[in-house]
């Protein structure tokens, strides 16, 4: 029962990434890589104020999306300037410049060895260190996140952000200044994706800077590609197929490391195959 | 007549060529102005730098409360401008009707996220799209219109808009007559109305009949304007741009 509850905790963590990742990707079409940059800021923004200035976890759930949306703020004040691949670029330098600091800055981040010893979150006494528990945790903030992304999805503001995603120039002559959106929904994707990094971090106990590479990035776009771009049931189906396919490998026997390397390859093929055969996804009603 | 907008010596070139080659010109206030030439004599970049999609590299542009260098795209709603394009510019992948909310839209970011769309907003937008022969199909994507829709939508896009000053680039091009008189019709409205109209136009025939004013661009210069009879009659017009 322990592996039902595990699972459900990791589709819960990727769930938000993916909505996340869709609110920028899907629904506006900005081109982030930066996902697994700002989910490592979750990350590293509880593990630590847990671990080195004794702060609950709980608290840093609402410290961490702060602090990932003013850095988001911060970057995408130049990020929103550009478009399609050059800002996709952009992002990516962020991801290895954040990757890099992470792997340097040793008195803070610990390095390539990673910070251990992150507690569980505990609030009026009970502690979430059951698996049980921590997935219902999980599940309470992904339905807040899927709450806060349906109602700017079905908002003005949702519209405004398809109208930049098809036509920016168009819709900018109709008085709009689309960086300004950008720019607000690049850090609202930034602090709900840091949400599931201090989930992540919690709940591993331990983090490095190995955890919040590019790979992740992939995984998180094969998520919002596979159930359907602009559509928050599309990547939560995403989520929920990318953790429970690559899991099945496990019962067919293959050893472990060729089953992570067989993992990618499958990403990526499924990248290519999806934007070659159904690039709107399983539920997408746009396509890229 | 008043001018609603003027410019003074403006000037874009693109890797040493002029498209706008120290273009004055005055567009009357509340007339449909048409604005011919022969392709590549600037007509389109005009009203590109006019709409805010492209900066001038000289010159000014004066409306009534003042001049700037440039207009920004966002300014377009301070200013009250509007326009269609060339080439058509929707957005493909929503409805028909979202294509004329989003024009409706708040557009402070802050107030567009609590904003939820009223019956009133959502009447007029439908109303938009009955007068455009949209309305059966206000939930199809723009993308699935045929040509002859998505030139309307274009249109129900700029009425949604309700600027005073609207820019339509070639907005006949191509249509069947049917829907070219429904956009001569709400071109005509719109002037009823006091909106100040820019025709970009090639049809002698649609701006004869349409047009008050007319301005005669070659080589991205003035050549001529004025009434269109008059303009229309001088012997450089014809010989330019005519060939007669």
């Amino acid at each position: 029962m322990e592996y039902l509850y595990h699972i459900l905790i990791l589709i819960s963590m990727y769930g938000i990434l993916a909505l996340a990742q869709n609110l920028v990707m899907g629904t506006t079409g900005l081109l982030t890589i930066a996902g697994a940059a700002f989910y490592g800021i979750g990350a590293y923004t509880a593990a630590i104020l847990a671990t080195k200035f004794g702060f609950n976890i709980f608290s840093t759930l609402f410290i961490a999306p702060l602090a990932a949306g003013l850095i988001a703020l911060m970057v995408g004040e130049s990020f929103a300037r550009f478009r399609d691949d050059y800002f996709m670029l952009a992002t990516l330098g962020f991801l290895m410049i954040f990757n890099t600091v992470a792997r340097n800055w040793e008195d803070f981040t610990g390095g390539s060895y990673g910070i251990a010893g992150i507690p569980k979150p505990h609030i009026f006494g009970f502690v979430f260190d059951t698996p049980l528990s921590f997935m219902w945790l999980s599940l309470v903030i992904i339905m807040i996140v899927t709450t806060i992304t349906y109602f700017i999805s079905r908002s003005s503001f949702g519209r405004v952000l398809n109208a930049i995603r098809e036509d920016e120039d168009a819709l900018s002559v109709f008085g709009y200044k689309t960086s300004t959106y950008k720019l607000l929904v690049f850090a609202i994707g930034a602090a709900l994706s840091s949400l599931s990094g201090v989930l992540f971090a919690s709940y591993l106990t331990f983090i490095d800077s190995n955890l919040f590479t590019v790979n992740e990035s992939i995984l998180l776009w094969a998520m919002v590609i596979l159930g359907g771009l602009a559509k928050n049931r599309g990547a939560l189906l995403g989520a929920l197929l990318l953790i429970v396919i690559p899991e099945g490998l496990r019962f067919i026997g293959f050893p472990v490391e060729f089953a992570a390397l067989l993992r990618q390859c499958m990403y990526g093929l499924l990248l290519v195959f999806l934007m070659l055969y159904r690039p709107k996804g399983i539920l997408g009603t746009y396509k890229l | 007549m008043n001018y609603i907008i003027e410019t003074k010596n403006l000037v874009k070139s693109f890797g040493g060529v002029h498209a706008i080659d120290h273009l004055s010109i005055r567009i009357p206030e509340g007339q449909i102005t048409g604005l011919v030439g022969p392709n590549g004599s600037g007509k389109t970049t005009l009203v590109k730098v006019l709409s805010g999609l492209s900066s001038p590299d000289g010159g000014k542009i004066l409306f009534s409360d003042g001049e700037r260098q440039k207009i920004l795209p966002w300014e377009n709603k301070t200013y009250s401008i509007t326009r269609t394009f060339q080439q058509i510019r929707l957005f493909d992948q929503i409805s028909a009707l979202d294509n004329i909310l989003v024009i409706l839209t708040e557009r402070a970011p802050f107030y567009s996220l609590l904003e939820r769309h009223s019956e009133y907003h959502l009447k007029y937008a439908e109303d938009i799209l009955k007068k455009v022969d949209l309305y059966d199909k206000r939930f199809h994507n723009a993308g699935d219109l045929s040509y002859g829709q998505r030139k309307l939508l274009e249109i129900g896009r700029v009425l949604a808009m309700d600027a005073n000053i609207i820019l339509f680039d070639e907005p006949f091009a191509g249509l069947f007559p049917e829907v070219v008189k429904k956009i001569e019709n709400i071109i005509s409205d719109l002037k009823q109305k006091g909106k100040s109209i820019v025709l970009v136009e090639h049809n002698m025939a649609i701006i004869r009949k349409l047009c008050n004013y007319l301005i005669v661009m070659d080589a991205g210069r003035l050549l001529a304007e004025g009434s269109p009879e008059k303009v229309l009659s001088e012997k450089i017009v014809l010989e330019a741009y005519l060939g007669e």
